[in-house]
């Protein structure tokens, strides 16, 4: 059953035609390319000593990566004649997994009691992308609909609240159905013009939609206050508590988080999320079975938008202050980069994915200038070693179904 | 069971049927046959939906479906095997097979089979579809790909068949196969409209027969009929 996987990936991916070329000349080419990108910004002496350091190291990866394989397999033969010998039920090993997973649990929850506030701030942001990208992997890995625009639904969310809150005196728990009932409706607007539109006509539609929002916002100074933005915005209370603490409010953004996953993988694993993955696999075929395609796309496109207006509220609420600097294109791509990073279509990945991409620019502060350097090249590299993102997502709800254990880094 | 009356449809300005108007009997297989180009496709795909008519009338068991959306006609009773086959690549044979039902948990659909039956009624139809229930669609050959198209196309416990060419790239040996197969599903009570290139096999499995030429029918009769023909012989049969 593996074996024949592998196969089929191996096949599939788009990195096939690299394969042709022998072992060796593979890592040089690759090192050589990323030291020509290095050499606008360093000069000739730092790009040979990267493209050296990368030949090696991408050499050694790789013979590393043959010799691990068979040992790998080995290793899991090993585990199969052991679990038979010792008789262990599949229930204990479940049970070994069940305790890591509650472990982990037991660290999330925790964080709060021993990190610096400086780490449960970025833990706060991790919280508010992973919902954001939620939604995105809703739209994108589900539906197979591509959205360059997405953080326009972002906006709209932050800025419903903002005005809400501001102007109107709304207080979080009013505003927050409003906001995102609003951002779900310009979901629900922007998908119908955008679903005549396939591939890469829909990508340009909606980057246009997302430059229009963030434009919209920058230029109504009579409401938006401009590139000014709002300022002022009261964070949620509950049970009378103002939720000002960090760490209230990491636990806050934890409720939601949690909440997310849950209600998008109950929904990926119903009629519904079935009908998005055959939509995305084929849509000719998934109409010809019986699919109103044009209706769950535009499902697909709202549930999306209610995460990313669910993300928005938390944004202000959290910031207490939006404006349209933090709604632009690089935002879009940023979060597209965290389902891709994770895996097109798997839940785990996507949550793994948001945290390394929030995490990773805090880690490489002290080398702030080749950031976007270094996650360029990071997914290029990605892309060429592990085109299905970290975790691989498998088409249908097989995987989801079993608690996830069928999404795992074994291929 | 299923009548078209005067059918036009165009893809933007280029009209592509020119009053076509063909019936179909319950438990009959009718098979269209044409050159490249003739509309056969087309047909199908206004009858399932996916293309509307511009003018026309298209009745089903007595209920106009001209404006019924192609799930919905789906639900009614028609299932359609596009061209090209056009399985799930990646998903699994019998993932594939779940797929084809969908419509059978929407309320308007009547279902005499529960899907467990109905898939095992497909196996025993396509013993090969259960050795290879667990693999990929896409790593299936062409011949067992269609299969497959055929048997996800029943999953949904059709009434009316539509077949587009489903011999197209096939050896002669697996076409003569599924022929076989298409007038066993028959023979269980499912109509068949059958859309061919192969005209010689198509006629001699079907009771009726149209050719379609340049977006209009031109002739229409028995299989045996129009095999015997001099105009079908000479255009067709290569006689």
């Amino acid at each position: 059953m593996t074996g024949h996987r592998t196969q089929n990936t191996d096949k599939k991916s788009p990195g096939s035609g690299f394969r042709a070329l022998s072992s060796i000349s593979r890592p040089v080419i690759i090192a050589l390319w990323l030291a020509l990108l290095f050499l606008p910004f360093k000069g000739i002496k730092a790009a040979s000593i990267l493209f050296a350091v990368l030949s090696t190291f991408i050499f050694l990866l790789r013979f590393l990566l043959d010799y691990i394989k068979p040992l790998k397999e080995k290793l899991h033969d090993a585990r199969a004649h052991l679990t038979k010998r010792l008789r262990i039920t599949s229930f204990q090993t479940e049970g070994a997994s069940l305790i890591i997973r509650y472990l982990l649990l037991l660290f999330i929850i925790s964080v709060p009691f021993f990190a610096r506030d400086y780490f449960i701030d970025i833990a706060i942001l991790a919280g508010i992308y992973i919902i954001l990208a939620q939604g995105l992997n809703v739209v994108v890995g589900f539906a197979g609909l591509l959205n360059l625009g997405f953080v326009a639904f972002y906006a709209i969310g932050a800025y419903a609240y903002a005005l809400l809150n501001t102007k109107l005196g709304l207080g979080f728990w009013t505003s927050l159905p409003l906001s995102v009932g609003l951002v779900t409706l310009s979901g629900f607007i922007l998908a119908v013009p955008a679903l005549r539109l396939r591939g890469d006509y829909l990508a340009i539609v909606t980057l246009g939609f997302g430059e229009i929002v963030r434009l919209v916002l920058n230029n109504w100074d009579s409401v938006t206050k401009g590139p000014n933005g709002i300022g002022g915005i009261e964070p949620p209370y509950l049970f009378g508590i103002s939720l000002n603490g960090l760490s209230h409010y990491y636990y806050f953004i934890l409720v939601f988080v949690a909440l997310s996953v849950f209600i998008v993988r109950r929904v990926y694993v119903s009629r519904i999320g079935r009908a998005w993955v055959a939509i995305r696999e084929d849509e000719i075929a998934s109409s010809s079975i019986g699919i109103n395609t044009t209706a769950y796309k535009l499902y697909a496109f709202a549930f999306g938008a209610f995460w990313a207006g669910v993300a928005g509220v938390l944004f202000a609420a959290k910031m207490r202050f939006v404006s349209p600097e933090s709604f632009t294109f690089m935002e879009s791509v940023l979060i597209l980069c965290m389902v891709i990073l994770g895996g097109l279509g798997s839940i785990p990945g996507v949550i793994l994915g948001a945290i390394i991409l929030v995490m990773l620019p805090e880690m490489l502060r002290e080398i702030q200038l080749y950031r976007m350097l270094a996650l360029g090249s990071g997914l290029v590299l990605l892309m060429i070693f592990r085109p299905q993102g970290l975790f691989r997502s498998s088409p249908l709800t097989r995987a989801v179904l079993r608690g996830g254990k069928g999404v795992s880094f074994r291929s | 069971m299923l009548e078209l009356n005067n059918i036009h449809t165009s893809y933007g300005p280029v009209e592509a049927l020119k009053g076509v108007s063909l019936k179909i009997n319950q438990g009959e297989i009718v098979c269209l046959i044409g050159s490249n180009g003739a509309g056969k496709s087309t047909t199908l795909m206004t009858i399932s939906g996916i293309l509307k008519p511009r003018k026309g009338s298209i009745s089903f068991m007595g209920d106009d479906i001209v404006k019924t959306p192609p799930h919905r006609i789906v639900e009614m009773g028609v299932s359609h095997v596009p061209e090209g086959r056009r399985i799930f690549p990646r998903l699994t044979v019998k993932e594939n097979l779940e797929m084809g039902a969908y419509t059978r948990s929407s309320k308007l659909k009547v279902k005499s089979l529960k899907f467990k039956d109905q898939l095992d009624k497909v196996f025993e139809l396509f013993p090969v579809l259960k050795e290879r229930e667990k693999q990929m669609g896409g790593t299936l050959s062409g011949g067992e790909q269609q299969i497959l198209a055929i048997s996800r196309a029943l999953m949904s416990e059709p009434k009316l068949l539509l077949l587009d060419e489903p011999s197209l790239g096939l050896a002669p040996i697996i076409v003569s196969k599924i022929f076989k197969a298409i007038k066993g599903i028959n023979q269980d009570g499912v109509t068949i409209l059958l859309v061919e290139q192969n005209a010689h096999a198509a006629l001699n499995l079907s009771n009726r027969g149209y050719v379609l030429e340049n977006g209009m029918i031109a002739l229409h009769g028995m299989g045996e009929e129009l095999l015997n023909n001099e105009r079908v012989k000479k255009a067709y049969l290569g006689e």
